[in-house]
């Protein structure tokens, strides 16, 4: 039985600002995403030219190859404004959080197998300088993305890459080893396993095209990163020891399942809208995958020896399922 | 292997391990085309790693506080909401503070989310860049938190409905966006000075207190919780003001000419921009919490000298334009609304005469100017108004190039006079409405030229709604410029007799009495 609560009852002279009405094309409530998101970043009348890049207006479509008749056709189907990314992020950090106290508490990391440990922090924990370059590289196409809708997504990735880069040097700290992170910097610095990846993340920071480099970092590069090292990597360290490294790296696996959601959709609403995005999509997808596979070849060989080949094999064809359910042909 | 105690970090190693250790210098590509900003401005820094971390907040803690904070927040937001809130208020003329508050502030917000993005990207420390886009982010909440507190408001109030048309074409909110637009445009360095230092540091408390603690003094909850909401991340917001400022100052003595010179630019500028903020305070708010002039003394000269004072041992004077602000704390607010009041057709919220009870306050908080100067004109303003014959300029206002206020403010020392100034350049004469705005623009002319001036643009036929023909026979600039700025008329004018004043009192009724 329904009980009927009593509010006074006023009615409204409008449901929603004008420029949402517009939008949905009839006056109606507006969600808060919808709110925090559509329309609100300056497109005119802007009084300066930027002194760093006087070619540009502050936000400008050219700085992309990619063209759009409506910039918020690229929307999150997660509707991430800062209220709700921030609690979705807030529960993730609480289970982390779990996490490391139960690995902590019952002394997981210290028994594990030293052999199986030795190994995973070799692969895990240069990561955290990828996830920095991640960070950087998302900030970039924040700063210059046109419209809110990208803009504010990939701010609220570049801080989730801080925090990824921030539980891989928690992981080294669980197993109480501050010299391997710093075994790890050489490596990512010097070591020949990683120089490749390095060179793919530091041409992103000069990359000027936004696009390209979102396309790049988020689609190419940590579409094949994660599957490879937080799913596949981990399923060979739960089966050969236990599911230690698999709880510390919890975050990672569940960021890029949500994360993924986001930019398929982002690619696909951006093929969608004219033929030659579907074609500048593709030509960048198929560049940025290749020079991703040999970055990572490296990478894949020190965590699986022979079997690398057939498992980034595996990861590019997954790759290219997501971008033709896209729309995207490569 | 050789173990270490990794749990016995201090805080200050951890927060090292989890931020900057986190970094390197880049060799396939080289540091200075990486971070292509960090000298084109002339600040010199030689080491990074001096920049003392202002907080140290770890992704996983931020995520914490922040999703706590938020939660409460929303939750009040409803309940407020569903329990028709807007009927609780004071008094129904608060609406308009809401409405000056929506188109000038969630917008800048949005802006200065934008700039410290660029700045969590070209920072070539890591220190200040992660620094840079935690504020970026909690910016995204400022503005959203903002639009999610009034959004309910415009649902039975008019003049909030447009405010994102409106943010870049309405001819008062364009002192703001020039002020932002103006630092987004300087380099990284100068970003930092006019938004972090002049505006989060010295400005703040001026800008923040009066909108909240309004909220709070008139029964607007939302408003009210969304701004002590915000006070943890602006306290986090001005100690990196203040970080940055020490910072440059401390890598090279050459800084220091550079970083006064924009002290002053931009404590001026952020001046102008308060104008307003204090007509709200004296005028707008029907309870007061206290005058303008008693906040700019306890907020600015107190807080601020002091500020400074500490500031002096890196050889920083106190801005050029102090003496000017503290003489112009009596007049500014009552100039500025009488200004608008004189514009009844252009703008989104309504305006009024005071009642007789606050102009004896305004008497009261104002002994040397209020009865001397502003009684005398807002008497016969309102006379003239019950007479039928009520104030309604429909001149476009001369605009100051650089701050892009109406110029109205007096001459210092003179207040009977208008101050005007002028430069010439490049053929060309540009209008100030102060010896610092014209400073600024001597400055940096070929900057400041550009500045969008609605007064100029709309002879121009730049400023007509889409689709009209400006090369049309019959075309007269300035026409439609309600559609325009998608003004509604329901907005304009009196607040006496508006549908706001009838509404409010109708449904106030129908919610208390039976």
């Amino acid at each position: 039985m329904a009980i009927d609560l009593r509010t006074v009852s006023i009615t409204p002279l409008r449901q929603t600002f004008g420029h949402l009405a517009r939008r949905m094309g009839a006056d109606k409530p507006a969600s808060r995403y919808m709110e925090a998101t559509m329309d609100l970043q300056p497109v005119e009348n802007y009084h300066y030219r930027p002194t760093w890049e006087p070619q540009y207006e502050i936000f400008d479509t050219r700085r992309t190859a990619i063209t759009m008749k409506d910039w918020y056709a690229l929307k999150d189907p997660r509707q991430y404004y800062y209220g709700a990314w921030t609690l979705a992020r807030g529960k993730m950090q609480e289970v982390a959080e779990g996490d490391f106290d139960l690995v902590d508490e019952l002394g997981l990391a210290a028994a594990y197998p030293a052999a199986g440990k030795e190994q995973a922090l070799k692969v895990f924990l240069p990561l955290r300088h990828v996830a920095w370059a991640s960070n950087l590289n998302k900030a970039f196409v924040s700063s210059y993305g046109y419209g809110i809708a990208i803009s504010q997504a990939t701010c609220y990735a570049s801080m989730d890459q801080l925090g990824v880069a921030q539980y891989v040097s928690r992981l080294g700290l669980a197993c109480n080893d501050l010299d391997a992170l710093a075994a790890a910097k050489t490596a990512w610095l010097e070591g020949a396993e990683w120089q490749e990846l390095r060179r793919y993340v530091e041409d992103l920071m000069v990359e000027k095209d936004w696009f390209e480099v979102l396309v790049a970092q988020d689609f190419a590069l940590e579409g094949l990163l994660y599957p490879l090292i937080y799913e596949r990597f981990n399923e060979k360290l739960n089966a050969d020891y236990s599911p230690v490294f698999s709880m510390l790296t919890r975050f990672q696996r569940e960021w890029f399942g949500e994360t993924s959601k986001w930019l398929d959709a982002v690619l696909k609403a951006t093929a969608a809208d004219n033929p030659e995005n579907k074609a500048q999509l593709a030509a960048w997808i198929g560049k940025w995958r290749e020079r991703a596979l040999v970055a990572l070849k490296p990478v894949a060989v020190l965590a699986f020896g022979d079997e690398a080949e057939a498992i980034l094999g595996e990861l590019a064809d997954n790759l290219n399922a997501r971008a033709a359910k896209a729309g995207i042909a490569l | 292997m050789d173990m270490k105690v990794a749990k016995k970090l201090g805080l200050k190693e951890r927060y090292t391990l989890m931020t900057r250790d986190l970094a390197w210098d880049t060799t396939y590509q080289p540091m200075d085309k990486v971070f292509p900003q960090t000298a084109y401005e002339g600040i010199k820094i030689h080491d990074w790693d001096k920049w003392e971390d202002p907080f140290r907040l770890t992704m996983d803690a931020y995520w914490k506080y922040q999703a706590e904070k938020e939660r409460k927040l929303y939750a009040i937001l409803d309940g407020f909401n569903q329990n028709n809130g807007h009927l609780s208020v004071t008094d129904a003329r608060y609406m308009n503070v809401l409405k000056l508050f929506l188109g000038s502030t969630p917008p800048l917000e949005l802006m200065a989310a934008r700039g410290f993005s660029m700045m969590g990207r070209h920072m070539q420390g890591a220190g200040p860049r992660v620094a840079c886009q935690m504020q970026a982010v909690d910016e995204y909440r400022h503005f959203q938190t903002q639009i999610h507190s009034i959004s309910n408001y415009n649902k039975y109030y008019n003049g909030m409905d447009e405010f994102a048309h409106q943010q870049s074409r309405m001819w008062y909110l364009s002192d703001g966006k020039s002020f932002f637009d103006d630092a987004i445009t300087a380099g990284p360095f100068e970003f930092m000075v006019a938004i972090g230092f002049a505006f989060e540091y010295v400005l703040t408390n001026i800008l923040f207190v009066p909108f909240i603690s309004g909220a709070a003094y008139n029964g607007d909850m939302a408003a009210m919780t969304v701004g002590f909401s915000a006070q943890s991340d602006e306290a986090r917001h001005m100690t990196l003001g203040l970080e940055c400022i020490k910072f440059m100052l401390e890598q090279d003595p050459d800084n220091l000419p550079i970083v006064q010179r924009w002290i002053d630019k931009w404590t001026w500028r952020g001046t102008r921009k308060l104008a307003s903020v204090g007509m709200m305070m004296d005028y707008m708010l029907p309870k007061r919490i206290m005058s303008f002039k008693e906040a700019w003394e306890m907020y600015v000269e107190e807080n601020g000298g002091a500020l400074f004072k500490d500031l002096a041992r890196y050889g920083i004077t106190i801005p050029k334009c102090f003496g000017q602000t503290i003489e112009e704390k009596e007049h500014v607010t009552h100039q500025s609304w009488i200004g608008f009041y004189m514009k009844p057709q252009a703008t989104p919220f309504h305006t009024w005469i005071p009642t007789p009870d606050e102009m004896d306050w305004l008497s009261e908080k104002y002994p040397n100017t209020f009865d001397k100067y502003y009684r005398p004109v807002l008497e016969y303003l309102d006379a003239q108004e019950k007479a039928g014959n009520r104030f309604d300029n429909k001149t476009a206002p001369m605009n100051c190039q650089v701050c892009v206020s109406t110029i109205k403010f007096n001459e210092p020392g003179d207040p009977m006079e208008m101050c005007f100034r002028e430069s010439t350049y490049q053929g060309e004469k540009f209008h100030f409405c102060s010896d610092h705005c014209q400073e600024i623009f001597d400055n940096e002319p070929e900057k400041y030229i550009q500045t969008f001036i609605s007064s100029h643009q709309v002879l121009q036929g730049n400023c007509e709604p889409d689709g009209t023909d400006v090369n049309a026979a019959d075309f007269k600039p300035g026409q439609n410029m309600l559609d325009y700025w998608k003004l509604d008329k329901r907005a304009l004018g009196d607040f006496n007799g508006s549908e706001d004043q009838k509404n409010f009192a109708a449904w106030r009724e129908q919610a208390t009495k039976n």
